[in-house]
């Protein structure tokens, strides 16, 4: 290398650097932060998960007895399975229930603008009111039983039974998928029209112009919002606790049990926040686990422009 | 590692754990204080005479600035509360009587009724308030962790009488000997009659006897109403999960010992209790219809409001606390309303006392002020100028006036003595009279470490029996488990 081509080399890496640098410093804000408010706190419980700590006398460290525990709480697998079960139908729910009405939008013209708002709007609803709302909307005699009244249907008991109440938790979270609507929205207007052009000519019925063009086409908003959707089911919390442990005592708390308000019992009511420090992180290790697996399945599945596949 | 615990770590351990409640917008369970339910918004109104003559002896003299966890509703005081949030005119009255003899103290108020998080946040600041108002049920927990301090020196330095407070409230703020808190509201239950729904099923109010398992069933079968699966009426409601300890006192047990250190969940008296209790509940037909009507339907949506189950017919009777006499007799004056106590098996009246208390955080600044506001808010003539104050305001209203019930047996006893009469209590002085009989008889459970998570691992148990079909012995001999495991570990 000549002393022209380093010096050439030396420059380019500067004007780099100069850009980092720049990028660096817009970027200042969110990682102040970041670190004060999101990584700090979390190294912080990482060290209280080993302690016993209730926020009045300082932590004791008592090494792994919190995560000993965790495996003898026999409320920790009703958490988790609550929990479990409520993603796996919130997150297909919301895909597909999405999907399809963000079709519907594509073809309603210049009404698309006032439907956008009209799904959207529930999501800016705070979680609380939305709970509220859907206690007087499941209720025995509640607007869902006497619709379902019509239709000759005896509509079940949403709130005190609990084979019902998950189910019934699950159509509130539906309420608030306008999100994701506008995602896949957007998304099916960058799909090339004249793609569908092409395959009618070719005698493409409309599931295989929808199966070899708008999926792959939508695929990577598909996944975005399955991850996202995710986690979000995986943390559900403040419409339900406004639901079902607003008040001292409720009949079907068991049903209703998710992880993180179990986690926030333990950490409030029980002032064992040793112990909820952990549940946290336990959490937070199957949050990055289960989107660890999504990541890796997606790369089957996902489609980004200007790939080679 | 620092001796104080650093109000980072909170920030820190809320911030993860808000983290892991997604939108992190987790409001609080309520914590709610004990009796002397009220209208809200009344006028504020500056203590009587009598009120004043006697807090002047007070103790020593106090000064300084005193922060108050409780809500007013407006400032400076005196003033006039009005809207969400407004405290009643039963307590600022007595806040106001308060700040009138101590002109030297600055008093300031939170604004909000006890919280947890707050209140650990701002332990953690070491920035808690002075005196707190907390749930007498849930101080055992607080006391445990180290967050209360006790109150001999207060109660000495101050002359405070403990004598004049009832003994069972006075029971469930002693901790090892050792008093936590201030006595402040006392709710005690008795059975409510709806006369109509027990004259329409051919009974009569003394028909409703607990003490007779066999016979309250049949009474229970007559007065409930069903339309195939849905409940139409509610015959007797047990109260359940609420009122487990009274079944079980009511069949010679007691959930947790005297000295709040051992379970007897696993007790079979307790377990026949629930038992029995719960299929007051399944007579319906499924615990989740009774649970749901009791709730949401007609009636029962409406429990605060003029539209509640015995203006609408839709139950025959439940055991209460007292405090429901004055929402009854706000909303619904002239509903016929019967009386009963609530009996053990042996034919005596018992009742199962809550409230609230006041306390002095462990960290507070200016705990001699703290323990002259207790001492003087809950005095018999502070009390007085409440009660009096909510009985002209009802006057006024041409409402019936139910009494205030206190901590306080002398204060009681001025005020149902000169304030509570046919006249002003209407149909339902009968009531207010039980009420008084009983409040002698109840009982409270002794605090312990782990109050809440006690109270939270009982009431699973009895939602398992209504909800899961798990047998009751089976449900509270789990439940004794992990209950007795709360309590050692909170020891």
């Amino acid at each position: 290398m000549t002393a022209a081509t380093a010096n050439a080399s030396s420059r380019r890496r500067w004007r780099i650097s100069e850009q980092t640098r720049w990028a660096f410093i817009f970027l200042l804000p969110w990682i102040i932060g970041f670190v004060i408010f999101t990584a700090g706190p979390m190294l912080a419980t990482l060290f209280l998960s080993f302690t016993k700590y209730n926020v009045i006398r300082p932590p004791t460290l008592i090494g792994t007895e919190n995560y000993e525990h965790l495996l003898t709480d026999r409320r920790i697998p009703l958490a988790l399975g609550n929990t479990a079960f409520y993603a796996l139908i919130h997150v297909p729910g919301v895909i597909l229930i999405s999907l399809l009405l963000a079709m519907m939008l594509l073809r309603v013209g210049r009404l698309s603008g006032f439907f956008r708002t009209v799904f959207y709007l529930p999501s800016i609803t705070p979680s609380v009111a939305t709970g509220a709302l859907f206690l007087l909307l499941l209720a025995g005699n509640g607007l869902i039983n006497r619709a379902l009244g019509f239709v000759g249907i005896d509509g079940p008991n949403w709130l005190t039974d609990p084979d019902w109440v998950k189910p019934g938790i699950v159509m509130m979270s539906l309420w608030t998928l306008g999100s994701t609507v506008v995602i896949y929205f957007a998304a099916l207007k960058n799909v090339p029209l004249e793609l569908y052009e092409a395959a009618r000519i070719d005698g493409a019925n409309g599931w295989q112009s929808f199966r070899n063009i708008t999926l792959p086409f939508i695929s990577g908003a598909i996944f975005f919002t399955v991850i996202v959707n995710t986690i979000a089911a995986l943390q559900v919390f403040d419409a339900v606790f406004a639901m079902f442990f607003g008040s001292r005592s409720g009949p079907v708390q068991n049903s209703a049990l998710f992880y993180t308000i179990y986690l926030f019992q333990k950490a409030f009511r029980d002032l064992d926040f040793g112990y909820a420090s952990a549940m946290a992180w336990i959490l937070f290790l199957i949050i990055l686990v289960i989107t660890l697996i999504q990541v890796r399945v997606s790369r089957r599945f996902v489609f980004y422009a200007g790939d080679e596949k | 590692m620092s001796r104080r615990p650093a109000p980072l770590a909170l920030l820190i351990v809320s911030t993860l754990i808000a983290t892991a409640c997604g939108s992190g917008q987790g409001s609080s369970a309520p914590s709610t204080a004990g009796g002397g339910a009220s209208t809200p918004g009344g006028s504020a109104a500056t203590g009587s005479a009598e009120a004043s003559s006697s807090a002047a002896a007070s103790g020593k003299p106090v000064s300084g600035t005193l922060q108050v966890g409780a809500k007013y509703g407006c400032k400076p005081i005196p003033c006039k509360p009005e809207g969400e949030g407004a405290a009643d005119e039963i307590a600022t009255t007595r806040y106001d009587v308060f700040a009138k003899n101590h002109p030297d103290v600055t008093i300031e108020f939170t604004e909000s009724d006890f919280n947890a998080q707050q209140f650990l946040t701002a332990v953690a600041a070491g920035n808690p308030p002075d005196v707190i108002r907390m749930d007498r049920a849930i101080i055992g927990t607080y006391v445990a962790q180290g967050a209360l301090d006790p109150l001999d020196t207060c109660i000495s330095d101050f002359g405070i009488d403990m004598s004049q407070y009832r003994e069972p409230a006075v029971a469930a703020v002693t901790m090892d000997g050792k008093v936590y808190g201030i006595p402040e509201f006392y709710d005690s239950r008795i059975i409510l009659i709806n006369d109509s729904v027990v004259t329409d099923a051919g009974l009569k109010p003394e028909d409703i006897d607990t003490s007779n398992w066999d016979k309250l069933s049949e009474v229970n079968q007559k007065l409930l109403k069903k339309d195939g699966n849905k409940v139409t009426r509610i015959g007797f409601d047990p109260k359940l999960p609420e009122f487990l300890p009274l079944w079980a006192k009511a069949n010679g047990a007691s959930i947790i010992s005297d000295d709040g250190k051992t379970s007897q969940l696993e007790d079979p008296k307790v377990a026949e209790a629930l038992d029995y209790a719960a299929s007051l509940i399944k007579a319906h037909g499924s615990a989740a219809a009774f649970l749901d009507f009791r709730g949401n339907g007609p009636g029962g949506k409406d429990f605060f409001g003029p539209n509640n189950q015995f203006k609408e017919d839709t139950l025959g009777a439940m055991p209460m606390e007292q405090w429901y006499l004055n929402v009854l007799a706000s909303n619904t004056p002239d509903e016929k309303i019967d009386f009963q106590p609530f009996k053990d098996k042996t034919g005596n009246p018992i009742s199962f006392s809550g409230g609230s208390t006041w306390a002095i955080p462990s960290s507070a600044k200016n705990k001699d002020a703290a323990c002259a506001f207790m001492k003087e808010i809950t005095l018999p003539d502070t009390w007085f100028a409440a009660a009096k104050v909510r009985a002209d305001k009802r006057a006024a209203d041409k409402a019936p006036f139910t009494g205030v019930y206190t901590g306080n047996k002398l204060a009681d006893e001025k005020i149902f003595g000169e304030l509570v009469n046919e006249q002003t209590a209407g149909n339902y002085l009968p009531g207010v009279q039980l009420v008084q009989q009983t409040a002698d008889v109840a009982f409270s459970l002794p605090p312990n470490g782990a109050a809440e998570q006690f109270q939270s691992i009982w009431q699973d148990a009895v939602n398992r029996v209504l909800n899961e079909g798990v047998s009751a012995q089976d449900a509270l001999t789990q439940a004794d488990e992990e209950a007795q495991s709360a309590i050692d570990s909170a020891q």
